[in-house]
């Protein structure tokens, strides 16, 4: 662990929502050059974690921190690229996907869309390129995900959230996904994902998170890759936050699997 | 057609259904993208108690026309509660759905209630709910213009913000954007659209041309960009040729230009259909590799 200024330090964050606490004393910290993975059980809290650290939703107590200042007026919102948990396509209004994408350079201090090159060099990142006159109604999940993703990657971030980034994208997406993730990292962009298959992104993990009710259970290494595990004579012998019975699955996958 | 024009009275008319027409749909679109589209008719109910208000307020101060102050009241009333409902919605205090129920029964109870107070009848409040755009004013047409001018500024001049919020609004609160502003921008804007519109199509169809135009433009564009454009014109161009056809046939105008709006909206999307009746021999994802192999090596 480096001793640099971590880009995103969320400390003892309490989250209550509809009078149920979410999150209870968690902090998260990121460090530029970084790649955290967040896992849990569906309802452990990681998409709040994720969303409290932006602000979406408000902290009940404890304090967010990013690039070393408190959530609010001063957060430098350009250098945050965020991916969504994507939601079903609504029948709404059509947006091509380069009407997306040019939205995702708006911030604060900017009022105009991103270029159309600039927004194209995004979606032509995650090969979106010759989809960006379509709606994003029309497209597939695993297509409109690539496109919320093209969307953050037009601000070329320093720090980037993402909420099950991989949901519903083919293998050879998701690899020229994790090697964008891998070029971002190398220079210097502080990664916090939120993950139920780590397999892709196991080379690139630095740490695991994991919550389970709300509360931080593992912070330290990020489980093996899965082709160790998969092997039938595999047995465990590293650490383990609540050793359990193992069925050659991903441990930590056990613990997603739990509820 | 010349004897149509030269009249000054259909020629005030023709204007205000032309800015009224082009304009309302561009605040519709942001509506409907956000799944509003009854906002629109929530707030032509509570304007109604806002031309109550206004009228009271006018018998009040003594004037001779306490209508002249119908319109000031109707604008206040719209703004202030489509900004506040907005912001209880926001809060999650209450369901979009119910927040607009409550608009609904208490503008309309509202507006009952004080017109009887101002020493009027409902009859008085017949010419807001169904429009009355053959009597159309110089001064009239001077708000109009205005406040029609005021809605486009804003509602084009920040298109890239009330899309980003209109679109996905966790992503819009995620990039720092002021989105409960924003929001709250948008819902006057409503406010000040439905209320320009009032005198035209009258305020229990005012959502109408907010809507219909979009839901019509939508079923032939593929952008946001281009959906509010058509709208816009489908917007215009209905209201234009439903005030015309009332010059020479004896119709309600308000009515003639929404019937003739759907009119338009039911045949674009069945001539749509018709267009993409699905062909089961065509791949629909020709583009995309396989990236399963089925039966090899067997």
């Amino acid at each position: 662990m480096t001793t640099t200024e971590p880009v995103l330090r969320a400390e003892a964050i309490d989250v209550v929502l509809g009078g149920l606490r979410i999150l209870t004393g968690v902090s998260l910290s990121v460090q530029p050059g970084e790649v955290v993975a967040l896992l849990g059980a569906n309802g452990s809290g990681k998409s709040t974690l994720v969303r409290a650290s932006l602000g979406i939703i408000p902290v009940a107590a404890g304090q967010v921190q990013l690039f070393g200042a408190p959530l609010g007026r001063g957060t430098a919102w350009s250098r945050i690229g965020y991916v969504p948990q994507r939601k079903p396509v609504h029948t709404g209004v059509p947006a091509t996907a380069l009407e997306v994408v040019r939205a995702g350079l708006l911030s604060p201090g900017r009022w105009r869309p991103a270029s159309r090159a600039r927004a194209m060099a995004a979606l032509e990142r995650m090969g979106m390129a010759d989809r960006a006159h379509q709606p994003v109604q029309e497209m597939s999940g695993g297509q409109h995900q690539r496109v919320l993703i093209a969307r953050a990657l037009v601000r070329e971030p320093d720090l980037l959230l993402l909420d099950e980034p991989t949901t519903g994208i083919d293998l050879g997406t998701i690899d020229a996904f994790v090697d964008t993730i891998d070029a971002m990292r190398r220079t210097g962009t502080a990664v916090a994902v939120v993950l139920h298959e780590t397999e892709a992104f196991s080379a690139l993990l630095d740490r695991a998170v994991v919550l389970r009710h709300g509360r931080v259970v593992h912070n330290g290494a990020p489980p093996v890759a899965r082709a160790e595990h998969a092997r039938p004579a595999h047995e465990h012998t590293h650490a383990h936050p609540e050793p359990e019975e193992t069925s050659g699955a991903l441990e930590f996958d056990l613990i997603g699997d739990e509820e | 057609m010349i004897d149509l024009l030269s009249s000054p009275l259909m020629q005030r008319a023709l204007l205000a259904a032309l800015l009224v027409g082009a304009t309302a749909p561009i605040i519709g679109t942001y509506l409907v993208q956000r799944r509003l589209a009854l906002l629109g008719d929530g707030i032509g109910h509570i304007a109604l108690t806002g031309v109550a208000a206004g009228w009271l307020a006018g018998s009040l101060a003594g004037l001779a026309t306490p209508e002249s102050l119908a319109l000031p009241g109707a604008v206040i009333v719209a703004v202030l509660g489509s900004v506040g409902i907005e912001w209880v919605r926001a809060r999650g205090r209450i369901t979009g759905d119910v927040a607009m129920a409550i608009l609904f029964y208490g503008g309309i109870a509202g507006g009952v209630l004080l017109i009887k107070v101002a020493g009027g009848t409902s009859a008085n409040l017949m010419n807001y709910l169904f429009g009355s755009i053959a009597t159309v004013s110089g001064t009239d047409l001077m708000w109009t213009a205005a406040l029609t001018g005021l809605v486009l500024l804003v509602g084009l001049g920040l298109r890239p913000l009330l899309f980003a919020v209109s679109h996905d609004e966790e992503f819009a609160r995620a990039s720092g954007l002021p989105v409960q502003l924003l929001t709250s921008l948008l819902a006057a804007l409503a406010a000040l659209a439905v209320t320009v519109s009032m005198r035209v199509v009258g305020l229990l169809l005012v959502s109408a041309l907010m809507i219909v135009p979009v839901a019509t433009a939508q079923a032939i564009t593929r952008s946001f960009a281009r959906t509010m454009t058509l709208a816009s014109v489908v917007g215009a161009v209905v209201s234009v040729v439903g005030l015309v056809l009332t010059y020479w046939y004896d119709l309600p105008p308000g009515a003639t230009i929404v019937v003739l709006a759907i009119l338009l909206y039911a045949a674009t999307t069945m001539a749509q259909q018709r267009r993409r009746r699905p062909d089961p021999s065509v791949d629909p994802h020709p583009d995309l590799r396989d990236d399963v192999r089925v039966g090899e090596g067997a």
